[in-house]
């Protein structure tokens, strides 16, 4: 039955990115509103998916890389969900949808859960810690993503020559705002998780801190994140600057993300979280 | 009946014909008199905008039509007839309604997409309906053509791209600030094409205008009438550090601003962006201040630039907008034929009407007296009867009209209900 939704939910997502494909190139609104109400659908049935197998397992579902991958697509969609109600930079929908899509594609071909969840893996700070640093990445990948727009837009303008995006882009002063926005989100999340998940070590590995690679890359994209706020607030660092350090920063959880599950191994990768059966 | 359009335009007329056509029109009234004095016109619409006077009118004759209007145009005192020769169209049915459909959409203007035709077409429209010139087809024809230059407006992007320095001076503005409300804009210098930026930067909400200026009594004058403030050119990089939009005209001979000016006060404005229009020759801004984060410097070349990429884009989406108007003229034109399937309809049913009274009162003359509802129920009857007779008739006529000869169904329910008694019912005799 999860699997229905979840089939479900991917094929909303993969709807979504085609509506909002669309929009970007057609700019009619039909095409936005129809993909945002797609896209919406779509994470009721990843919530419904999500609740039922924390519900079978008791515990948040994050023990494979599958597993928090459609947990993270989930914040991802959620959090941008929230942000074009708030404040609609509509085409960045369109490099949303297609990354959910793909995540939730990734977590239903990467091999599914084959064992016990160990213990460690079980209780409520962990849930806590393991919500706050994927909302937190949600929030800042978004940051990320604007980036990106933001960076080409810019490059437009300033060299005066105005392809198929300049159009199609929403202004600079937008951009530079996404940016702050959700970096004033994602980084109070992402410091909350790495808080609560150093205490939830020191409580069961009895240490805050292992060194593990995992946590180390952690730590260099919150220092990037770190230094792009700080001057942000001081001396107004903003535009090209921003947009640059907030790519960064993503590409750096990218490989938190990715990099020190598959190709380092330390405490935190999701090899040690199975025990075999 | 027939749709004609004939006029003047500034493609076949020069704008001093155009001018004398212009001056006969303010007296509306006048006109629509004239015109609805003609026993050939049935409805009629007269409208001007900056670039033709044309009338649109229904006519059963439209040759006669078209030599009245051309009269009318010819009284004009200073008018000779031979000049109405070369420039004078009539455009019949099908291209009368495309016609109208694109000077609605904007599509015949000069400045293709440009947005006041359709206002000034409305207004021509109330006053023809106000001296109730127009009639049902010339008021469907009408609201056919404002919901087409609306779809033209929504569905392709005519009216996006500025064409014009100052409408692309703003555009940028927009493209780097989003919203221009309260943004604060520093006039260097004076000269017409600044005025007409701040006059659109004005309508935009803009906040506050300053004016610096080489000699303090122009600037004043000028800051006056635009609500602003004036200071004098030696606080410029002080002022700098309040402005958003900075646009510099003046004729100094050497550069105003150098890069290193601005860098200093990005700094002390906190990376707040800038947008520098250097609309100058020579120049007043030092070409590498657009090397600076977060400055955006345009010179007049870069603006004519985005004019001519504006007009490029323009043209790209006008043969969109063509196919949109060919589409809606065609379906215009079958509504316009099934207009001559309704006399028919009505004829059907009259006939129907007719024998029915007459074959009731004849049944109701040999039955006696009968109550009043069982004579309800016979009329009902009969009523019903020849309603369910006529339906599919009728559906045929509004339904099955081929392109190719309309006329031949048409024909054909006229001689199968005998609809003309003064015409020849039967088979053609020989041919």
């Amino acid at each position: 039955m999860t699997n229905f939704f979840l089939y479900l939910t991917l094929i909303a997502y993969f709807g979504a990115t085609g509506l909002w494909l669309l929009f970007f190139l057609a700019q009619r609104q039909g095409y936005y509103r129809a993909g945002a109400w797609v896209m919406a659908g779509g994470l009721a049935c990843h919530t419904l998916v999500l609740i039922q197998r924390a519900w079978a397992a008791g515990a948040l579902p994050a023990a494979t890389f599958g597993e928090t991958l459609l947990l993270f697509a989930w914040a991802l969609v959620a959090a941008f969900l929230v942000l074009i109600w708030r404040y609609p930079i509509k085409i960045l929908g369109t490099l949303v949808a297609p990354l959910a899509a793909l995540m939730v594609s990734g977590s239903l071909i990467l091999p599914a859960r084959q064992g016990v969840v160990s213990p460690l893996l079980q209780g409520f700070w962990l849930t806590v810690h393991i919500c706050l640093t994927l909302t937190g990445y949600a929030a800042l990948a978004l940051a990320g993503l604007g980036g990106i727009l933001y960076l080409i837009q810019e490059r437009q303008i300033k060299s005066k020559r105005f392809g198929f995006f300049h159009r199609r882009l929403p202004s600079l002063s937008q951009l530079d705002n996404l940016n702050y926005w959700c970096l004033t989100i994602g980084f109070p999340l992402l410091t909350g998780g790495i808080i609560s998940g150093s205490l939830y070590a020191q409580h069961t590995l009895g240490r805050f801190w292992s060194w593990d690679p995992k946590e180390i890359l952690t730590i260099i994209a919150w220092l990037i994140y770190a230094v792009l706020l700080h001057e942000r607030l001081t001396v107004g660092w903003r535009g090209r600057r921003a947009a640059l350090l907030a790519i960064c920063g993503f590409l750096v959880l990218v490989c938190t993300f990715v990099g020190a599950n598959l190709w380092l191994s330390g405490y935190h990768s999701f090899a040690r979280f199975i025990q075999a059966p | 009946m027939n749709l004609l359009l004939c006029g003047v335009n500034h493609k076949t007329a020069p704008v001093a014909l155009r001018e004398k056509l212009a001056c006969l029109i303010p007296d509306v009234a006048h006109a629509y008199d004239h015109l609805k004095s003609w026993p050939e016109v049935s409805e009629s619409l007269l409208y001007t905008t900056c670039n033709r006077v044309e009338v649109m009118c229904v006519s059963e004759a439209p040759d006669g039509a078209a030599a009245r209007v051309r009269e009318f145009f010819a009284r004009h005192p200073e008018i000779a007839p031979g000049d109405l020769d070369e420039s004078f169209y009539v455009h019949r049915d099908r291209e009368a309604v495309q016609h109208f459909f694109r000077v609605a959409a904007s599509l015949d203007s000069m400045v293709v997409g440009e947005p006041q035709i359709l206002g000034q077409v409305k207004k021509a429209y109330r006053e023809a309906a106000m001296h109730h010139a127009t009639g049902p087809i010339l008021n469907r024809l009408v609201h056919k053509a404002f919901s087409v230059a609306k779809r033209v407006r929504g569905e392709t992007g005519i009216g996006d791209h500025a064409v014009s320095v100052s409408y692309a001076a703003i555009a940028m503005a927009k493209k780097i600030f989003g919203d221009l409300a309260g943004k604060n804009v520093l006039l260097l210098g004076a000269g017409e094409m600044a005025e007409l930026a701040l006059e659109h930067l004005k309508g935009q909400g803009a906040g506050k205008i300053t004016v610096a200026n080489r000699t303090l009594e122009r600037g004043v004058a000028l800051a006056r009438r635009f609500h602003g403030e004036a200071v004098s050119l030696e606080e410029l990089p002080e002022q700098l550090l309040f402005a958003d939009i900075l646009i510099s005209s003046t004729g100094a001979g050497d550069l105003i601003l150098t890069r290193d000016q601005v860098k200093g006060v990005m700094r002390r404005r906190k990376q707040r962006p800038l947008f520098l229009i250097d609309i100058a020759v020579p120049r007043d801004l030092d070409p590498d201040i657009n090397d600076l984060d977060n400055v955006y410097l345009y010179n007049i070349d870069d603006l004519n630039e985005v004019v001519q990429q504006g007009w490029q884009h323009r043209r790209h989406e006008a043969t969109k907008a063509e196919r949109l108007v060919a589409a809606e003229t065609l379906k215009f034109l079958l509504w316009l034929e099934t207009l001559e399937v309704y006399p028919t309809i009505i004829a059907l049913k009259d006939k129907a009407e007719a024998i029915c009274r007459a074959e009731l009162k004849k049944t109701l003359n040999q039955l006696g007296p009968l109550t009043e509802e069982q004579r309800q129920a016979l009329e009902v009857l009969t009523a019903s009867v020849t309603q369910k007779l006529l339906h599919d008739p009728i559906i045929f006529l509004k339904r099955n009209r081929r392109p190719r000869n309309p006329h031949q169904e048409l024909d054909l329910v006229r001689r199968l209900f005998h609809l003309d008694p003064d015409r020849n019912g039967g088979i053609p005799e020989n041919d």
